[in-house]
């Protein structure tokens, strides 16, 4: 049912709906991140990230159903693995690609993609495994205007402590440094003795972690589902163009803040939510198409 | 040579009396194909999916493998909840493949874009997994039949049990399509004709994991039920996630209009217990339904569900038409379908209607708690017995243009 | 020098001329041999794959939305036909139109961009319109537009007769396929080469480059929704499935396998996905996996596509094949 709600709503509506919307940010903040990480030091638009983080998330679910590991030794074990998996991918394929047009490695990982994502839905069908919440993170808070259940909320505490302890690593760390100074100009870099093609493959592996990460955190949000990948690949590629490709800040400002406008879009005009970043998309790429944050690539 | 002769001409012979024996009979000779077509893979996968398939095999071994003379061959194909591609497989199953009948088919979108190709060709759609009170309604065709349940029976089973226990305010959270769209339709119905009202309604896609947003508006409505409008996978996590926002804690009540026992099965008992739900079949009501399950069970090692029950029995009283009638020729079938009364393990002294609907007693359980159970998968007790006059919607409210009016 | 340059644009000898006519009796004889709705679905897709190449075989952008086009084409189509009881002709002529003015309407916008950037755009542009697909009411949502009639041309010709609905869909597909030939062999199709081989230097000769781009992509447009509004009729249903990005990227996948600015390349990787689809469908997601492998394989090894390495290794088809000048091939 088609509804544009124009009268102002109660704010417990308001509230709830900017809180759910922050909890979508989270995922699109930390998604994206490891996203602009990998465009901004690879220069390669990473279509495999939706896959990982699904692979992530089925991580989690195969190390609880099988080898009985639990939620938090899956937060450390689950990017692991599929970092490992994204090096592995980085040394066959994609180094390749390095020097031509980014076209390609976009084309590349769409291609890694659906095999993976082929592969799990042929194992496990299409709709989610269940997964549940971790026993500590159970029940709720209530803060009057709604139940805030405490796993969501950890969600948003632990994703926004990730993104800000990633921009300081690469942003203000001597280390960062040297990530972003091969990223500009390996050669030189090289010359200084510092391994730049294993700086790179690590960076992927970093990258495809992150997306992990947030692929076992939302497990037992989203459920572990083969599907949950492409579902929100296109949306995390709309908030890293709007962030600015290669900015780490940018990409985590935008993940947060369109969840938060998605969230408003679904108490006035419920339909158009997922609409309402696409628009903002290009928009920005028709104004400012290096993104908000972001420098424009040479 | 002599031999080879001799057994090509006894062959021949052979085969000319068998072919004079069956000309008189009408059938065409080739074998019984039936197609199970559902979801394989996604949210409905549990509801019908292999388990159809197992039971429409089931069917066709207890039958005795062959009908007038002719072999049964079922195969089955996945439709993945989406029209086009439902369609594009039974088209091809029917113009290249020789299929006669068509089973099963959840998610009611890819529902009636069958019934009308099956309309258009002649062949036999006997659906067991679609909701829709449409397809009986409007979309009614002269070769379909619509065995298990629909959403009509669901409204006046679970709808009118809630109303009754006070609930005179909705809202819906409904799956957005067809099935959806009509499971609501009939529910609002319900209530307001009982003098409740609804207060709202949301749509949602097929297939979603995050219902926070759409509970939380629930929540808002201040109604007193929350009707899930939706099936399989997507009322398993409205559920769950309903738990998690404290709806029920607060004072509101779900309604899951339309609930399996692979979904009790899903959730758990801790979770699903104490939910209102319709169903055609259970598998543990009577000796004959239980002699049934267990042979399902040893295969599937799950409960069947009505479903899947409903596979089978649709499928053995086709075979059992075309045995009368001596022809597989789809409208005829269906007629004989017609003549013959329906009873087997789930149905007693069911009849198909001229709509296509099959007329049988609907039952309302409730789901046990934990400390009622006392055996694997006993999960529901009986509240009542709503009779077939009462489950489905009458003649005279039909839109269905067969259905002569006066 | 410029008879040169005709010469080897102009596929127009006597092996060109004779591939054409090979392809042309194969088509016509091939609904005796194969099941027709597997023959016109391919030839849609064909059709869409050649509008989808025009954009970036020949003016090199990657557009990552044509299923816009094809899809919303598809709706107009189905919608008129059923409900404004339009003839099947009319019908598709609504459809095309609708792609035509889409295709102004995102190339404008998109045209100002290169590169990733305008694929980004792109990609913007048609997920909103795959979310008005998903909500507006008259497209049906995930029921899509179902039991759209096909209609009889003039009172006379039926098209709910498979075969006679295969003859008109091979003859769309040629009109469309005409189209597109004569625009890649006109002076507009050698502006636009230019263009694609260097901007600047065109746009110093005096040619309005923007111009010619937007042109293109408006043609691209228009003939990928013919091949959508096309579609409709031959499967009578128009669903999501044909909005969605996925089959934005399924157009993709059918060029480049086949060869990226070939003329006949298009068409082959079409009906190599479209069998691939019908034949495997029963093996359900290894379709998915395999049309990945064939990604990676053709990105990392296989740029030219099919057509594109039989054109390198045998030059004398260059011409006929590619429509292209092999010194001026820069990959």
């Amino acid at each position: 049912m088609s509804s544009l709600h124009l009268a102002i709503p109660p704010l417990p509506a308001l509230m709830a709906q900017l809180f759910i919307g922050l909890i979508n940010g989270a995922f699109y903040a930390m998604l994206s991140l490891g996203l602009a990480v990998i465009f901004g030091m690879l220069g390669i638009v990473n279509f495999t990230h939706g896959a990982q983080y699904m692979m992530g998330a089925f991580a989690a679910y195969l190390l609880l159903n099988f080898l009985g590991i639990g939620y938090w030794w899956s937060l450390l074990l689950a990017p692991i693995i599929v970092g490992a998996f994204g090096t592995v991918l980085e040394r066959l394929f994609i180094r390749h690609l390095y020097r031509l047009d980014p076209l390609y490695g976009l084309l590349l990982t769409f291609g890694l993609a659906l095999i993976v994502e082929g592969l799990f839905r042929q194992e496990w069908g299409s709709s989610g495994l269940p997964y549940s919440i971790p026993q500590e993170l159970t029940g709720a808070h209530n803060l009057g205007f709604m139940f805030l259940p405490n796993y969501r909320a950890w969600v948003i505490v632990a994703s926004a402590g990730i993104c800000l302890a990633t921009w300081f690593v690469i942003e203000r760390t001597r280390l960062g440094s040297y990530l972003r100074a091969a990223t500009e100009n390996p050669t030189l870099v090289q010359a200084f003795g510092i391994n730049v093609p294993r700086m790179i493959t690590i960076t992927y592996g970093f990258g495809v972690g992150l997306a992990a990460l947030g692929g076992v955190m939302a497990a037992p949000i989203y459920q572990v589902s083969p599907l949950m990948g492409s579902n929100i690949i296109i949306v995390v590629f709309a908030v890293v163009v709007i962030g600015g490709m290669g900015s780490i800040l940018g990409s985590i400002v935008s993940g947060f803040v369109l969840g938060l406008i998605e969230g408003l879009t679904k108490v006035f005009y419920p339909e158009a939510s997922s609409t309402a970043i696409f628009v903002i998309m290009a928009i920005v790429l028709l104004v400012k198409p290096a993104g908000l944050f972001g420098r424009e690539l040479g | 040579m002599n031999r080879k002769q001799l057994a090509a001409a006894s062959l021949a012979a052979l085969g000319v009396a068998l072919g004079a024996g069956s000309a008189a009979a009408q059938m065409s000779g080739k074998p019984i194909k039936i197609g199970v077509l559902s979801d394989m893979s996604s949210l409905y996968a549990d509801l019908g999916g292999p388990g159809s398939v197992a039971a429409a095999q089931m069917a066709a071994k207890d039958f005795g493998g062959t009908v007038a003379g002719v072999p049964i061959q079922v195969v089955s194909a996945d439709h993945q909840n989406k029209p086009d591609v439902g369609k594009a497989i039974v088209q091809r199953w029917i113009d290249e493949d020789g299929v006669d009948a068509v089973v099963d088919v959840p998610t009611s979108s890819v529902a009636l874009a069958v019934q009308d190709l099956m309309k258009e060709k002649g062949k036999v759609f006997l659906i067991s997994g679609a909701a829709s009170s449409d397809l009986t309604g409007k979309a009614c065709s002269p070769t379909g039949v619509h065995w298990t349940y629909d959403t009509y029976a669901l409204a006046h089973g679970t709808g009118a049990a809630m109303v009754k226990q006070g609930g005179d305010t909705w809202f819906f959270i409904t799956a957005d399509y067809a099935f959806g769209h009509a499971l609501q339709r009939d529910t609002a119905e319900v209530v307001t004709k009982a003098g409740g009202k609804v207060l709202g309604s949301v749509d949602v896609p097929l297939n979603n994991a995050d219902f926070s947003s759409f509970l939380l508006q629930a929540q808002q409505s201040k109604a007193k039920i929350i009707g899930l409008a939706n099936a399989g996978g997507d009322t398993d996590n409205s559920i769950k996630q309903a738990a998690e926002f404290g709806i029920v804690a607060g004072g509101q009540k779900l309604a899951g209009l339309l609930v399996f026992i692979s979904d009790v099965n899903a959730l758990g008992l801790p979770v699903a217990q104490g939910l209102v739900l319709t169903e055609a079949f259970y598998w543990d009501q009577t000796d004959e339904t239980r002699t049934w399950s267990k042979r399902f069970m040893e295969q599937m090692k799950k409960p069947p569900t009505m479903a899947q029950a409903g596979v089978y029995g649709a499928v053995t009283h086709y075979l059992k038409a075309i045995a009368a009638a001596n022809t597989d020729d789809g409208p005829k079938v269906v007629a004989k379908m017609r003549e013959l009364p329906i009873n087997d393990f789930m149905t007693k002294n069911g009849t198909l209607r001229e709509d296509g609907r099959v007329m049988r007693d609907m039952y309302l359980f409730q789901v046990k708690t934990p400390a009622e159970s006392k055996y694997a998968f006993d999960y529901y007790k009986q509240l009542a017995t709503i009779p077939a006059d009462q489950a489905f919607r009458p003649l005279s409210e039909s839109e269905c243009p067969l259905v002569k009016k006066g | 020098m410029t008879r040169a340059l005709a010469a080897r644009t102009e596929p127009s000898s006597l092996g060109g001329r004779a591939l054409a006519a090979a392809l042309l009796a194969m088509a016509v004889a091939a609904p005796f041999v194969f099941y027709p709705v597997f023959l016109m679905k391919a030839l849609c897709f064909a059709l869409f794959a050649c509008a989808f190449n025009l954009l970036i075989g020949y003016v090199g952008l990657a557009s990552f939305g044509h299923a816009a086009f094809f899809g919303w084409a598809s709706y107009m189509t189905a919608y008129s036909v059923k409900y404004w009881a339009l003839s099947p002709v009319a019908g598709i002529l609504a459809g095309t139109a609708l792609a035509a003015v889409m295709g102004a309407a995102f190339g404008w916008l998109a045209i100002r961009r290169q590169g990733i950037y305008f694929a980004m755009v792109t990609l913007a542009l048609a997920q909103m319109v795959y979310f008005v697909a998903l909500e507006a009411k008259f497209t049906g949502g995930e029921d899509g537009i179902q039991a759209v009639p096909r209609g009889t041309i003039l009172g006379l010709i039926d098209l709910n007769q498979p075969l006679v609905m295969y003859y008109f869909v091979l003859a769309v597909f040629l009109v469309g396929f005409a189209i597109i030939m004569r625009a890649i062999n006109s002076p507009f199709g050698q502006v636009l080469k230019a263009i694609r081989e260097n901007e600047p230097r065109a746009v110093s000769l005096g040619y309005r480059a923007d111009h010619y781009k937007l042109l293109a992509f408006i043609l691209s447009a228009t003939l990928s929704g013919l091949a959508g509004a096309t579609k409709a009729l031959v499967f009578q249903l128009a669903s999501l499935t044909d909005v969605y990005w996925g089959t934005s990227g399924d157009v993709l996948l059918m060029t480049l396998l086949g060869g990226i600015g070939t003329v006949l390349g298009p068409v082959l990787g079409a009906f190599t996905m479209v069998a691939m689809e019908n034949y495997l469908a029963q093996f359900g997601s290894w379709v998915t996996v395999i049309q990945g492998v064939i990604f990676v394989v053709c990105v990392l090894t296989f740029r030219r596509g099919v057509v594109g390495e039989i054109a390198r290794r045998w030059p004398r088809w260059q011409a006929r094949l590619t429509g292209r000048d092999a010194a001026l091939d820069r990959h």
